[in-house]
């Protein structure tokens, strides 16, 4: 790998589903109908994860991230697109490939107090995944994870168990578990949201330290844009399957362009009583991914709604230099633009998860 | 000048157990809230914010009391009240309550039209198309459409859930109303909605309101006065305005800038080491003790006092070192002081 190829790429991914009742059981995410309709969880998406960048997908709930993270992850596969991991498509993967995948990219899920097993001690737990990968570790190479995720000192903590811990010494033993493989990339769901603020704090901290310190790339999923500006260096806000505009933190926050992200930006309590804040004024029901309108999937609550609006938005860069992106008709010239306002064939067949 | 609804004096309440060693949920808390006031408590879960608001509506689990100092509603004590009394003088008509979810308040097989007409069965003479019509008057107070008031809970989505709680908390004309943690189960955008159409019941009804949360930001932005809560006892309260400008517990001070604030993304948030004490037996200590920055042996060989901030009665701080605060805690309380916000239309 050349120091400056992306560790994780995805090209047009997609995710699709039928809805049936063995996937309602399966995604959590979702809220269904009846009927086997189609699902596009995630449509058409890109990413270009680069080393030691942290990259941020916001969105509420069921518009796709956690379908992105579990695809990017391997538990689902992909209904169309790719996703080339140190340059190479997952789709030529064989099981030495998928083995050195599942070493060099981890998880952090959101919840600490169901993520770890109540039976296994901090040792086990961290042990686990260095037995599963064959690496050699005695007690000081635990030690050392332990101390490096501030569980100081170490001695105190590898006896312990889950129960024997706060939420945040919890949530600092995942990440341990997640580095101690010296993985590439870490896709992290939330990993501070069920905790109080005063533990977020540190686990943002945390967080916020790993690409520096450990030489990881993360893809960080979350319904909060207040904390994921705090870890990330790119921002993906994510609606209804698509990435809807993607930029720089700062940019974003202080030049949004599309719609949703103003409505998502001014949604945000701000902890001060001398600022006066401007409300979002959109509707606040987070879209259905069942009954996805045509054309924009924003449309139905945006407020800046048009007559091509029923024709999918192309994906452009308002600053015409190559940084941003964004999905929506207000961004561009259409009489300039060939080819364009047509609503994408879809050519992907969908497949039933198992 | 103030014309307190609610008022808490030095409060204890306690959870029996069975070994004896009983949980001191709640210690020597004192606060008070005025008429037309959104009130917030504030802090992390454990702190004993929950355990206040059941207390006040008689909600307090079986082995939950209140064992010393007096809650008073309109003047009048009620800390002893029986079940009955609650019911007759207190729930609902003059105080009622906002859940975290739906689940604990409506009833999921029943029409709201048709729990509308029990509500006002057991506790007005309205008729039943009174009773129905007021229903859709609130129906469009809070924003939902008056066609789904035959509608079934389990019809409406999460959201939509919450407003139709709201609706039934204002049904019987409350003088004061308990939010607890009202939009933590919702999306970002609906949940500041939630929170605005609350706020907007200020300017239109007689009531006050206790926003029980821990998210500082919604109560600087939607109350007048607040308290801070940390491991049983009250760390600090006064006008919002008082506890954002000049807090002078160490936890109130640490806790605001352990929040994130959207505007200042580079800002390093602050850590509060440790976790609050168990509370079983006597509290006689500051409970922040093992946590704070500032600690002394004293902090340990009682539990503070509260301090009245620059001589005002109505902005107290739970801290023996209350009043040195402001220089030893300079570094911390500076913030935004150099800071600009980067958020669109602030620069
Ligand atoms: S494309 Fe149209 S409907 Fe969609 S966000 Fe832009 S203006 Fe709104
Ligand atoms: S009383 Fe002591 S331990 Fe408690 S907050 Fe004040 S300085 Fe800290």
């Amino acid at each position: 790998m050349s120091a400056d190829e992306p560790v994780l790429e995805l090209e047009s991914m997609d995710k699709h589903f039928k809805t049936t009742s063995s996937f309602v059981e399966t995604v959590k995410e979702t809220v269904f109908g009846e009927g086997p309709k189609l699902v596009r969880a995630v449509d058409d998406l890109d990413m270009t994860l680069e080393q030691n960048q942290v990259q941020g997908v916001i969105g509420e709930s069921g518009c796709g991230k956690t379908t992105l993270l579990r695809t990017v992850m391997g538990l689902y596969d992909p209904t169309g697109g790719d996703i080339r991991f140190q340059g190479q498509s997952t789709s030529e993967f064989g099981k030495a490939d998928w083995k050195e995948f599942r070493r060099k990219v981890q998880i952090v899920f959101q919840d600490p107090f169901n993520s770890l097993d109540p039976k296994f001690s901090v040792r086990r737990t961290i042990a686990e995944p260095l037995e599963i990968h064959d690496i050699d570790y005695d007690r000081s190479d635990i030690e050392e994870m332990l101390e490096k995720v501030g569980l100081t000192p170490a001695s105190q903590y590898i006896q312990q168990f889950p129960n024997q811990l706060s939420g945040g010494e919890k949530q600092r033993v995942a990440i341990a578990r997640a580095l101690v493989t010296d993985p590439e990339v870490i896709l992290a769901d939330e990993p501070s949201s069920m905790l109080d603020v005063s533990t977020q704090a540190e686990i943002l901290n945390l967080l916020n330290g790993l690409t520096s310190e450990f030489g990881v790339s993360m893809i960080y999923i979350s319904h909060d844009l207040s904390t994921v500006s705090y870890i990330c260096d790119e921002i993906n806000v994510m609606y209804l399957g698509r990435i809807v505009e993607k930029a720089e933190t700062r940019e974003l926050l202080s030049d949004p362009k599309h719609p949703y992200t103003k409505a998502l930006i001014q949604s945000i309590p701000i902890p001060d009583p001398h600022h006066d804040r401007e409300r979002a004024t959109i509707g606040g029901e987070p879209g259905d991914p069942i009954d996805m309108p045509e054309g924009c999937r924003f449309k139905t609550r945006c407020p800046e709604r048009m007559d091509v609006c029923d024709h999918t938005p192309r994906d452009v860069d308002p600053d015409g230099e190559g940084e941003r992106s964004v999905a929506c008709h207000l961004y561009y010239d259409h009489e300039a633009t060939t080819g364009d306002a047509e609503e994408p064939v879809e050519e992907h067949t969908p497949e039933t998860p198992t | 000048m103030t014309d307190p609804i609610l008022e808490f004096e030095d409060v204890d309440i306690r959870y029996r157990t069975e070994k004896g060693n009983d949980v001191h949920a709640v210690n020597d808390a004192s606060f008070s809230i005025n008429r037309h006031d959104y009130f917030g408590l504030v802090g992390e879960s454990g702190c004993g914010k929950s355990t206040i608001a059941d207390a006040i509506v008689g909600g307090l689990d079986a082995n939950g009391e209140v064992t010393s100092g007096t809650i008073r509603y309109k003047g009048e004590e009620i800390q002893d009240y029986s079940e009955k009394e609650f019911n007759r003088n207190v729930r609902w008509k003059e105080i009622s309550v906002i859940p975290q979810s739906s689940m604990n308040s409506l009833d999921p097989v029943m029409k709201l039209s048709n729990q509308a007409v029990e509500m006002a069965k057991y506790h007005t003479d309205l008729t039943k198309t009174e009773a129905v019509d007021r229903l859709r008057e609130l129906f469009e107070v809070v924003g939902l459409s008056e066609s789904r008031i035959h509608d079934y809970p389990h019809q409406f989505s999460g959201g939509m859930q919450q407003r139709a709680i709201i609706a039934f908390a204002l049904y019987l004309r409350p003088s004061l109303i308990i939010a607890d943690e009202p939009t933590t189960a919702l999306d970002v955008i609906m949940q500041d909605q939630i929170i605005d159409y609350i706020n907007g019941l200020k300017d239109d009804w007689d009531i006050s309101m206790l926003m029980i949360t821990h998210d500082i930001s919604v109560v600087f932005e939607n109350c007048d006065s607040m308290a801070v809560m940390h491991g049983g006892q009250v760390a600090e309260t006064g006008s919002v305005v008082d506890v954002f400008d000049r807090p002078r517990h160490p936890y109130a001070i640490l806790l605001q800038n352990a929040f994130p604030d959207v505007r200042f993304p580079d800002r390093e948030l602050a850590v509060i080491d440790g976790h609050p004490p168990q509370l079983r037996g006597e509290v006689d200590f500051c409970t922040f003790a093992d946590r704070c920055p500032w600690a002394k042996p004293e902090c340990r060989e009682g539990a503070p006092d509260p301090q009245a901030v620059a001589g005002d009665d109505d902005h107290q701080a739970w801290c023996i070192r209350a009043d040195e605060m402001e220089e030893l805690a300079a570094d911390h309380l500076d913030r935004n002081a150099t800071e600009e916000s980067i958020l669109e239309g602030e620069r």
